[in-house]
């Protein structure tokens, strides 16, 4: 877009970058190249059509969906207060809200379970007033996948709403729009970069997600056994699946991530 | 960059990082991988082996027999390996990673794991098949999951499984939160457990019993340590610890 002319110094970076920066790009590319020197190209469409397959991509693509629905639904209100309206504990709130980016997902599982367990200290009143039992159920799964991911589209909306403008919703507002017509008209058209690359990041953790699942929901193929717990169980016993499996959630993942690259460095 | 350490470098990225941590830093450093339910016997087996032996330092590393076995296949720098059961230990052999004969050190049996005061009121195999229950077993790959599955073909039960969960350890997690109604642990998980979860007995007949081998690896950093580590375990005092927490000695 804004093509200013570089000086030669500009575009050749100092070779001491070059070759750190390397060394951490390798990080990131030599597991890949493992991963690809062990796939069995030939036997691909046989090892990814068997049926505990079709049945982790099936039960993925439905729970990672339900989590990044209820994600924008919760998530955008949530992000909405955190970033305009001023409450004490706003920073704390915060801390809340990004806490799954950083604890270990497993942790937030078990948590999860001694929560929204049959005996939870929430679970517990919830079985006997609707019996209601999540672990272990596919409703299970999406609980924990929201958890992990909603993060994502929290701090990604909220990112947005704090640098946009308000001005141009101060002057919808005078000139006589409603807060739904602000909203509608106004905000969310111009948070939308943002909140479709949250949105989509959201679903990316949603679908990778492993430790809180398999704590929090068990493992039970068709039922709460996702891509990742799929690959994590056929480690150890049908390597070649395993890493077929693996394959499909590195192109997926890299495809996202890659389409996403413009609307996801503006919206951060 | 050769097929071979691609290999090593995939498993370091999965191997468990506060292990891989410790590599190199000191040459007397024992590494043993040991099956999950091992935990609390080797966690006591290591303080009483660097009682004995001052100049090593033991460093357990847990985890399901057959992930341990993926590691050591893989090329993950391990002293010695403890199995739950003698098909990942034939792998390993098969991969000819072992140094010597693998021996068995313990032996173990099953039991139904149920939550403390056994809220369901399971009896037996037979309750595995009720629907309306909450049933947890070791997933397949696992020894304590093909074990489990045999006893319940012995039984001639079809479980209702709600789960099967990645390790012994797992399983036994959700049984003591009281989100299973039952499982199928070994004797001395129940035990290890405390008050926290009650057994129920598998008959002798249809229960199987589950023997533990022991080796030390061709790979072996300190194959001095790996040696003197399995003849501890091995030795009388070394059985005594492992019978204190319900294994019987072979």
């Amino acid at each position: 877009m804004n093509d200013k002319p570089r000086r030669r110094s500009e575009r050749r970076p100092a070779p001491v970058l070059v070759t750190l920066g390397g060394l951490g790009l390798l990080i990131f590319v030599v597991p890949l190249l493992g991963l690809l020197a062990r796939i069995p190209w030939t036997r691909l469409p046989e090892l990814l059509s068997g049926e505990v397959v079709t049945d982790a991509l099936r039960l993925s693509l439905v729970t990672s969906l339900a989590a990044t629905s209820i994600a924008a639904m919760l998530g955008v209100p949530l992000a909405w207060l955190l970033a305009r309206a001023d409450f004490p504990g706003r920073a704390i709130v915060r801390g809340l809200v990004t806490l799954p980016l950083v604890l270990p997902p497993v942790v937030g599982g078990a948590a999860l379970l001694f929560a929204l367990g049959r005996r939870g200290v929430v679970g517990e009143p919830l079985n006997q007033a609707t019996g209601l039992v999540l672990p272990f159920s596919t409703l299970g799964v999406v609980v924990a996948t929201t958890f992990v991911a909603m993060p994502f589209l929290v701090i990604t909306v909220e990112g947005a709403l704090r640098n946009l403008d308000q001005r141009y919703e101060g002057a919808a507002a005078t000139l006589g729009a409603g807060r739904w017509t602000v909203l509608r008209r106004v905000t969310l058209p111009m948070i939308a970069p943002s909140l479709v690359a949250g949105l989509v990041l959201t679903w990316a953790r949603a679908l990778g997600e492993f430790g809180a699942t398999i704590t929090f929901a068990g493992n039970l193929q068709g039922r709460t056994q996702t891509l990742p717990l799929a690959v994590f169980v056929a480690l150890e016993s049908d390597r070649d699946t395993a890493v077929a499996v693996s394959l499909v959630m590195v192109v997926v993942s890299l495809v996202v991530l890659v389409a996403l690259r413009d609307r996801w460095w503006k919206a951060l | 960059m050769n097929r071979l350490v691609f290999g090593k470098l995939v498993t370091l990225a999965f191997f468990p990082i506060g292990v891989a941590g410790c590599i190199g830093t000191t040459s007397t450093e024992v590494l043993v991988s040991a099956a999950a339910s091992l935990s609390d016997a080797f966690g006591d087996l290591e303080s009483a082996f660097e009682t004995a032996n001052p100049g090593f330092d033991v460093v357990v590393n847990l985890g399901s027999s057959s992930s341990l076995r993926e590691q050591i296949l893989e090329g993950a720098p391990v002293d010695v390996f403890a199995s739950a059961n003698t098909s990942n230990m034939d792998q390993v052999w098969a991969g000819g990673e072992t140094a010597g004969e693998p021996a068995t050190f313990a032996l173990n049996l099953l039991q139904i794991a149920v939550p403390a005061g056994n809220p369901a009121g399971i009896t037996g195999l037979r309750d595995f098949a009720n629907e309306e229950l909450l049933i947890g077993l070791c997933a397949e790959e696992v020894p304590c999951g093909d074990f489990g599955r045999q006893a319940l073909a012995n039984a001639g039960v079809t479980a209702a499984i709600d789960t099967n969960e990645p390790d012994v350890r797992a399983l036994l997690t959700k049984i003591e939160a009281g989100e299973l109604d039952a499982g199928i642990t070994y004797v001395t998980d129940v035990l290890s457990a405390g008050g926290a979860v009650a057994g129920v007995v598998i008959p002798d007949d249809v229960n199987v019993v589950a023997a533990y081998p022991i080796v030390t690896l061709t790979s072996a950093p300190n194959p001095d340590g790996a040696a003197a580590f399995v003849a501890f375990v091995l030795s009388e005092p070394g059985q005594a610890i492992l019978a204190s927490y319900g294994f019987t000695s072979p």
